[in-house]
């Protein structure tokens, strides 16, 4: 074991209220996950995580759902974490809907959302038979996210009922469930979006590159900026990609996830920029503007 | 990073509660541009503020909601100012939501509780403050929103406080706050309403900000429930948990409760590290001098102060369910890490939560709050809810459906574990079994009345009779004419019904006897709880499987026909259910078998084993 200094800063209460969730699940879980979807918020899950079982490694998989329009330096970055973490990465990949040729250029966002990211998740975790999956998302994100329980319970077919849900008092957690029921396990439920990047800067946890400002091919559609990641990308006529300083606020699939105009490159300068923001981070998220509830709909169908 | 302050807002439906949330998140700038762009868009659609933004459409969530006007479940929002973080449990008013405010206030630090000042303290306002009370919330902002309803009028407010201090008096509450207020106009939310100086108070923002709510745990004696045990190899083995009261360092002396095992801490093991000492709070992982058996659910406690233990609580209980709670259906308890079986032996009384008076009950029903007495199936370490909320809080949990039922507050042990033993017998089940040349057992008949349980049981009876077998037939007719004379058809009664059956059965098997039992016993939970009492080859479940048709055909008592006409309540397949067994050691077809085959299987089945 590496010691470092002893008496370290003291935890956070944070901090520690996820350490304890993420422990609960996998002392009650006969066969859990986590989904890692390689951005910011699964960096910090997966950090706190490493924390709560130390010095072991964190005795479940890596769980990530790839859609085959991840951004290129995302995929580089997941492969790099999970051999750094000693921790087994498990990659699935709706391979019906990829032969179908299902692009979120061709198809809309709605539709191809549906077969790569849901269908797709519902795929995997049947095929690995989890009882438990933990996800990284917060309450703080979008209105249905935020009356959904730390341990939601997922009935068969993964569907989310929001009037059904177990009341959670304390930090007691009913972890029962019955055969081809699920729970979804969200240990960051109650940071916000400046705890987890004051957070990624104290313990100086990595991310992905495209958080940072840097010179990227882009192109405006809707009102939005578009990063040109590979030859996939169908220019239209007399569209040709510019070279502009960005970042990502979120990370997604590259054609549904906007990027912003910022020179910030540095973790300070991303938390002054995300203190002063105007507008919220899933703004950049295309799926959620699909139509008023669409996060709540998607959800009772069973996505994240 | 800043500390979080965590409070629930309460009031009744039209007291402004999401509007004061609301204005709480504008004020302090956490409203983004698209949201408020959505936000114009939602108040045209469903706002309820004319041409204003109608704040409250920002906090009020799913779609549902939305269209109805009212908060159906728990929502939590988050904001920050410069000088602390908050986390809000915004709560529906409405009393058949008793569950969700309870759920908001079980981890809230202070309540703020919304009065409508043209309305001053309403029977709903009373009831949440109990809830809060009894949830160990101890600081309250009483929020008189719609001043500029009563044109801040001072001698409304004032009067509005009197009323409160005066009910609050036994609430126990720390401290309350009374601020004058409009929510719809930011007044005295973030900003000092001019025209109304009379009050030289905090506004709200102020007071949440600054409000001490830290309480002494770390003076107290260490506590830490095992939550899971880490062992990676055979080199480490630590015990990981969120210390729940004291502080602990290397070299303490612990003891592992219940067990009693006693130990030396070694190391208090953080990421890439060690520590030296670990507070009130924080997630960590304990490694010992030396090998002790702890499991998860055990507290690890300071070794001169130990956790005490006990297996009899007297406790107050939220019901959470659609499904009553009854005394003598087997539940299972959380409790902090530990999970056990658990009974409801009593219900002393519930509470008339708007009234704050005592009412008899037999059974607690959604949204009732009662104090019962509770009986573990092992001794558990506890501390009283209101030294320690993390050692004191449990939930109940359904067996069958894995449904959370109730959550509750130990008050009190009844008596310690450490005092009862069990009286030790020279002469045992075993010794009276061999006299008899026979081996125990109870077989269990279940289905509806006029299924032919009785017959079957009989004559399965008279064959072991006549083969020499000591056994003894329990009817259900029979045994309502004595033992179980006082109990009725509801559903609570039924459930104590088969509870001192199966107990009476028990001592019979531990007698040496066969013991035939021929119930209707109607629900699964009381099946297997009779299971429970028996070992694994003791209990025999049959099924005797007639179709309701067939047994109203039947009609041997002349009972469905009593039913049809309305004569008798609660009677099973008709307005009581009847809960199948899903595996049944026995099934019986009682169509196609006759009463004769039908004890020919059972005895096989008896002697198959």
């Amino acid at each position: 074991m590496k010691i470092s200094t002893l008496a370290t800063a003291k935890q956070s209460a944070l901090e520690s209220h996820s350490i304890e969730i993420i422990r609960e699940a996998v002392a009650t879980a006969s066969n859990p996950v986590m989904l890692y979807s390689i951005g910011k918020d699964s960096s910090v899950m997966l950090h706190l995580a490493r924390k709560a079982f130390w010095p072991a490694p964190p005795p479940f998989p890596l769980l990530h759902v790839d859609t085959t329009w991840k951004f290129r330096e995302m995929i580089a970055f997941r492969d790099q974490v999970a051999q750094e973490c000693g921790m087994e990465l498990r990659v699935h990949t709706n391979e019906v809907a990829k032969q179908e040729g299902i692009s979120p250029f061709i198809h809309g966002s709605e539709r191809y959302t549906d077969r790569m990211k849901t269908e797709a998740l519902k795929q995997a975790l049947d095929a690995g038979g989890y009882d438990l999956i933990f996800g990284g998302a917060r309450r703080d994100e979008e209105k249905s996210r935020a009356k959904e329980r730390v341990f939601s319970f997922r009935a068969e077919g993964h569907r989310w009922a929001p009037k059904a849900q177990r009341p959670e008092l304390w930090n007691l957690y009913n972890t029962r469930i019955n055969a081809g029921e699920t729970i979804r396990v969200f240990p960051l439920s109650n940071w916000t979006e400046a705890d987890i990047w004051q957070y990624i800067q104290s313990e100086k946890i990595p991310i992905v590159p495209l958080y940072f400002a840097k010179e990227r091919p882009v192109v405006k559609r809707g009102g939005q900026w578009l990063m040109v990641d590979d030859e996939r990308f169908p220019l239209e006529p007399g569209e040709t990609p510019e070279m502009l300083q960005v970042r990502f606020r979120t990370l997604g699939c590259y054609p549904l996830t906007a990027a912003m105009e910022s020179n910030a490159n540095t973790l300070e300068q991303i938390i002054d920029e995300t203190l002063a923001a105007s507008s919220s981070e899933r703004q950049g998220r295309l799926i959620d503007h699909d139509g008023a509830g669409s996060m709540e709909r998607k959800k009772q169908e069973g996505y994240f | 990073m800043l500390d979080t302050l965590r409070f629930i807002t309460c009031g009744s439906v039209d007291d402004g509660k999401s509007t004061l949330i609301g204005r709480l998140l504008y004020e302090s700038k956490q409203i983004f541009d698209d949201q408020l762009n959505e936000l114009e868009r939602a108040s045209d659609k469903f706002g309820t503020q004319g041409k204003e933004l109608d704040l409250a459409l920002l906090v009020d969530g799913l779609q549902a909601e939305r269209e109805q006007g009212i908060t159906i479940d728990v929502a939590y929002r988050f904001f920050a100012t410069e000088k602390r973080k908050f986390i809000v449990a915004d709560t529906p008013g409405h009393e058949q939501y008793t569950r969700n405010m309870a759920t908001g206030a079980s981890t809230a630090d202070l309540a703020v509780l919304l009065v409508d000042a043209r309305k001053g303290l309403l029977i709903q306002t009373k009831r949440h403050s109990r809830i809060v009370s009894m949830l160990g919330v101890r600081h309250v902002v009483l929020a008189i929103n719609k001043m500029d309803m009563v044109a801040w009028n001072q001698a409304t407010y004032e009067a509005i406080v009197a009323g409160f201090q005066t009910f609050a008096a036994d609430l126990g509450f720390v401290s309350i706050q009374a601020i004058p207020l409009s929510a719809l106009s930011g007044d005295n939310v973030a900003h000092r309403c001019i025209g109304a100086e009379w009050y030289a108070g905090p506004t709200v923002l102020d007071y949440l900000e600054s409000i001490d709510v830290s309480k002494a745990d770390e003076a107290k004696p260490f506590r830490m429930p095992v939550q899971y045990v880490n062992r990676p190899n055979s080199e480490f083995r630590g015990y990981c948990g969120t210390v729940a009261s004291g502080s602990v360092k290397a070299g303490d002396a612990i003891r592992v409760v219940p067990g009693g095992a006693e130990a030396k801490v070694k190391s208090i093991v953080v990421w890439q590290g060690e520590q030296a000492i670990a507070n009130t709070g924080e997630a960590i992982t304990l490694t010992l001098d030396r090998e002790v058996d702890v499991s998860r659910g055990q507290v690890i406690s300071s070794a001169d102060n130990p956790i005490e233990i006990s297996d009899q609580f007297e406790v107050s209980v939220l019901c959470l369910s659609e499904h009553q709670l009854i005394p003598g259906r087997p539940y299972l308890i959380k409790l902090h890490t530990s999970q056990v079986g658990v009974t409801i032996t009593d219900i002393k009384h519930k509470l008339d939560i708007n009234q704050g008076t005592h009412l008899a009950a037999n059974t607690l029903a959604l949204n009732d709050i009662g104090e019962v007495t509770l009986y573990t199936s092992h001794p558990i370490a506890f501390e009283p809810y209101k030294q320690s909320k993390a050692l004191g809080a449990f939930i109940l949990i359904d067996r069958m459906t894995n449904e959370t039922v109730g959550a509750g507050m130990i008050n009190f042990a009844l008596r310690r574990a450490s005092n009862i033993h069990w009286q030790s017998l020279d002469v045992n089940k075993a010794a009276r079994s061999k006299l008899k040349t026979q081996k125990p057992a109870c077989i269990w008949f279940t289905g509806l009345s006029g299924s032919g349980k009785s017959t079957i049981a009989n004559l399965l009876e008279k064959r072991l009779h006549a083969e020499g077998k000591h056994t003894y037939l329990l009817d259900g007719d029979n045994v309502r004419h004595g033992l179980n004379r006082d109990l009725g058809f509801t559903e609570a009664d039924r459930v104590e019904n088969i509870r001192r059956v199966a107990e009476t059965a028990k001592l019979m098997v531990d007698a040496g006897l066969i013991v035939i039992v021929s119930f209707i016993s109607p629900y699964r939970a009381e099946r297997e709880f009779a299971r429970s009492l028996f070992e694994q080859d003791e209990f025999f479940e049959v099924f005797v499987d007639t179709p309701l048709e067939e047994c109203e055909k039947r009609d041997t008592k002349g009972l469905y026909a009593k039913a049809r006409r309305g004569e008798i309540k609660n009677f099973t397949g008709f307005d009581s259910p009847y809960e199948k067994p899903t595996t049944p050691d026995v099934w019986l077809d009682g169509l196609i078998t006759s009463p004769d085959e039908a004890a020919a299987q059972v005895k096989l089945a008896l002697q198959g084993d």
